[in-house]
């Protein structure tokens, strides 16, 4: 019984740890191709043709790309992300806190977002083309609409400058208790629920009409159940697969797509860091991130597609 | 009477006069004597600072690549970072006068090739230990090494020997340099133990306050440096610096209290800034400009005639009005203006004149082909719209300019320098000397114009070596002739230091050396 399932799932990691070498491949190879070198970016306007052999022979610049390809790759492989070219630092432990704050901010905003679009998905449904139905799908639309920088200066207006309700600085550090750090993401996390809901709870209310249309539906309402229990209980979890997708897309994007709202609000997690490293060309830095990112991408895509067939009783009992 | 010192109060609050300037204006008026100083408002005042509290700043300009080691500071931020924990041996004043700092004085000899500088004593490091005078030589024998790549290693260059005699620090130069005290003003120049060769990244110096927390590109967190040589400095408990990349966020921080003081508010919301209740918007002219380059060896800015065209071509008081929102001064394509020691006054301004630009693009026997400008919207805040502005105004005077935009990456090292004529920026030096030197003698790396001219070389090499002042006057009057006349520079203008400030700090002197009081707002303001 659970042996297709887990041949299934092991199918999918194995199929999941290869495209994450395909990634690096291609990370390592984009990070080539960029115009200039890491010794240029580094002196700007102050190289000279022999500061700058000096320091391309002091980075390693110097060795073939295959060679420091597979350096890189073994590296990795055993938990070393190298050294940050532009100041000399261990890339793991910078990374790994800049890594903790896009997860907590992401996690934060999910929890919210998440339930929030689904139970509006599911009152859409229950009103459909009437006016909660309409304003909902008109508010999710506008904010999804709005870019995140103007949502973030919006919010900023109002709730920081106007009322004074929460601080229009995200800064977390250490040594801060998890209310203040809380209170300190109040704004960006209002901006990323916003950004992310339309989507979603569009989602969750098509594939719960579709699923609408079917006969056991129509025989539950001739059984005289609740229009609610009706969606809850006998269409939502039929729609779950596409749903799940969704959310995981949006999941990704908030761990990896949120460098604006990180640059509005002055958060520091991976996103701003990531693109001071590109700038300076540090590579090993840019390196180590897109991994990171490419790993968070294939991982939740994983889980939607465990999610999926899980939820499915045709594809756990494939013929 | 009455109304005259009612409203030079109002200036005064406004920011627009400091109380040296107000007391000269009460004399002119024949007030002083009838003054008490109870009847002075608000800052004119002389006001004993006060002591405590926390100073937030947000700042524009870090990176989470920025080291604490200051010979590699290259951004506002590292900037500002360097002067709260470190001390140079000098300062340059808001007058523009040297202030002995770890140095006590400086003596020069053998027509200005010999410095001998006089080291502090008693002042001691953050860790405790003592300031020698070996510590101030391996500072500067540090930045002289090529390896620290020091952002001071070109002013360092001229300097071919430093050792230590009993208390004093003497410089030999290859040739005389009557600035070099204004040199060693530099802020990278930052003394520290053993010449910060065991780690330069340490951030222990001499300064008002100990580094706490660096948390590059995200925070940075001082406190009072309890046994500081300075008494009459460093007045807050601690400071906190918030790196705030973004400029509307910036000043939304200002405006919502969560932030003091904040560096580059952008032009085109100064004015509505200042609006603002509780916040006071401070600016200084200084020596920073914007110019589009030409090199003078490269068809067709080799030809005299055109880059005269080009220069008359400009409107420059549009681009001071549009561009900085009037956050500025017209350039007069010279890198000098009279922030300047020394600056000839006489040199007249260069017009907007289509009439010219016109007759000298007709006598350069240009083809007629397409004189392609090279802008990012990184060479300086702006440049896009201003290399439209200058477009329209050449077309007028039929010369063909077309607009080459191309992206912010890569820009300083594929575009500038390297483009016969692109948009840049320069942040400016403490003397003539220094400018002309870094960016215009032929032998310069940074030769941005690759302008070669012979005379104009030599006279740059002997105004070094005179020391006296009127003779110095005459020859940069003629070395800025020279430039004005021949060079590939097109200078528009000159753009002002914009800080924010709110109105909890007293004690604010703008300064023109550089952003938030030339780095020391921290170390000479306090809270009201």
């Amino acid at each position: 019984m659970a042996h297709p399932i887990v041949k299934l799932v092991a199918q999918r990691l194995a199929l999941g740890l290869l495209l994450l070498l395909a990634a690096s491949v291609l990370i390592f190879v984009g990070t080539q191709i960029l115009p200039g070198d890491v010794a240029q970016a580094i002196l700007g306007q102050s190289a000279t043709p022999e500061t700058l052999a000096n320091l391309r022979e002091e980075l390693g610049l110097n060795e073939p790309v295959v060679s420091r390809y597979f350096g890189w790759l073994f590296g990795v492989l055993q938990g070393d992300l190298g050294t940050a070219l532009s100041n000399g630092q261990p890339i793991g432990p910078a990374l790994g806190g800049r890594l903790a704050n896009t997860l907590f901010l992401a996690g934060a905003a999910a929890v919210i977002a998440v339930p929030l679009a689904v139970l509006l998905g599911l009152v859409s449904v229950r009103y459909r083309n009437r006016w909660p139905d309409k304003a909902i799908s008109a508010v999710t639309l506008a904010t999804i609409s709005v870019p995140e920088f103007l949502l973030g200066y919006i919010v900023i207006y109002f709730l920081a400058v106007q009322w004074r309700l929460l601080p229009s600085l995200a800064t977390v550090y250490d040594g801060m208790t998890l209310g203040e750090r809380l209170y300190a993401i109040g704004l960006p996390v209002i901006v990323l629920v916003l950004a992310v809901l339309g989507h979603m709870m569009r989602m969750t209310r098509a594939a719960i009409l579709n699923v609408m249309q079917s006969s056991y539906v129509e025989t539950a309402e001739l059984k005289g159940l609740r229009p609610f229990t009706i969606i809850a209980r006998h269409a939502f979890p039929n729609a779950i697969a596409p749903i799940v997708n969704v959310v995981m897309i949006n999941l990704a994007y908030l761990v990896v797509g949120v460098v604006v709202v990180e640059v509005v609000f002055v958060y520091p997690g991976m996103g701003q860091y990531l693109v001071d490293h590109v700038s300076k060309r540090d590579v090993p830095v840019v390196q180590a991130c897109g991994l990171v990112f490419a790993g968070v991408y294939i991982g939740l895509n994983l889980i939607a597609d465990i999610v999926s067939i899980l939820a499915n009783p045709r594809l756990r009992h494939p013929k | 009477m009455k109304d005259d010192l009612a409203k030079l109060v109002d200036w005064i609050d406004a920011g627009g006069l400091s109380r040296r300037g107000f007391l000269g204006r009460v004399s002119a008026f024949g007030l002083a004597a009838a003054l008490g100083s109870a009847m002075l408002p608000g800052q004119a005042r002389a006001e004993e600072p006060k002591k405590g509290g926390v100073l937030k700043i947000g700042l524009g300009g870090g990176e989470s690549t920025d080291a604490l080691d200051p010979g590699l500071a290259d951004g506002p931020v590292a900037f500002n970072v360097n002067r709260q924990w470190g001390d140079t041996l000098v300062n340059v004043t808001p007058e523009k006068v040297l202030e002995f700092r770890l140095a006590e004085s400086a003596e020069a000899g053998e027509g200005s090739t010999v410095w001998t500088f006089k080291i502090r004593k008693g002042v001691k490091f953050h860790d405790g230990s003592e300031m020698t005078v070996e510590d101030v030589v391996a500072t500067f024998k540090r930045h002289s090494d090529e390896n620290a790549k020091s952002g001071a290693f070109g002013i360092m260059q001229g300097i071919s020997d430093i050792k230590a005699d009993g208390e004093n620090v003497v410089f030999t130069l290859s040739t005389g340099n009557a600035d070099l005290p204004y040199l060693l003003a530099d802020y990278h120049l930052i003394v520290q133990p053993k010449g910060g060769a065991e780690n330069p990244n340490a951030g222990i110096g001499t300064g008002p306050y100990k580094v706490k927390t660096a948390e590059p590109g995200v925070r940075y967190v001082f406190e009072k440096n309890a046994d500081d040589w300075d008494t009459s400095r460093g007045h807050y408990d601690s400071v906190e610096f918030l790196v705030i990349n973004d400029a509307t966020a910036r000043t939304a921080a200002l405006q919502s209290g969560q932030v003091h003081m904040v560096n580059r508010v952008d032009p085109k919301v100064a004015k509505l800034l200042s609006r603002a209740p509780g916040v006071k918007v401070r600016t200084a002219s200084g020596p920073g400009h914007y110019v589009f380059i030409m090199h003078c060896d490269k068809p067709p800015f080799d030809n005299k005639d055109l880059r005269l065209a080009l220069k008359y071509a400009i409107n420059r008081q549009e681009l001071v009005d549009k561009i900085l929102d009037g956050y500025g001064s017209v350039g007069n394509d010279i890198p000098i203006n009279k922030s300047y020691p020394l600056f000839d006054e006489t040199l007249p301004q260069r017009e907007f004149d289509l009439a010219k630009a016109a007759e000298h693009y007709k006598a350069s026997g240009h083809d007629g082909s397409p004189i392609e400008l090279i802008v990012a919207d990184g060479a300086f805040p702006g440049a896009v719209d201003a290399a439209a502005l200058f477009q329209a105004t050449a077309t007028q005077a039929g010369i063909p300019l077309v607009i080459k935009r191309v992206p912010d990456d890569g820009y300083w090292s594929d575009v500038w320098n390297v483009k016969p004529f692109c948009a840049s920026y320069w942040g400016g030096r403490p003397v003539q000397d220094q400018m002309y030197s870094t960016a215009y003698l032929s032998t310069a790396d940074w030769n941005d114009t690759k302008f070669k001219n012979k005379e104009f070389d030599d006279l740059i090499l002997s105004a070094r070596a005179e020391t006296d002042e009127t003779k110095r006057k005459e020859i940069y009057a003629k070395v800025a002739r020279i430039l004005w006349e021949e060079g590939g520079v097109i200078c528009p203008m000159f753009n002002d230091f914009i800080d924010g400030v709110s109105e909890t700090v007293a004690g604010w002197v703008d300064d023109p050396n550089l952003e938030l009081m030339n780095g020391f707002a921290s170390a000479k303001t306090w809270f009201a």
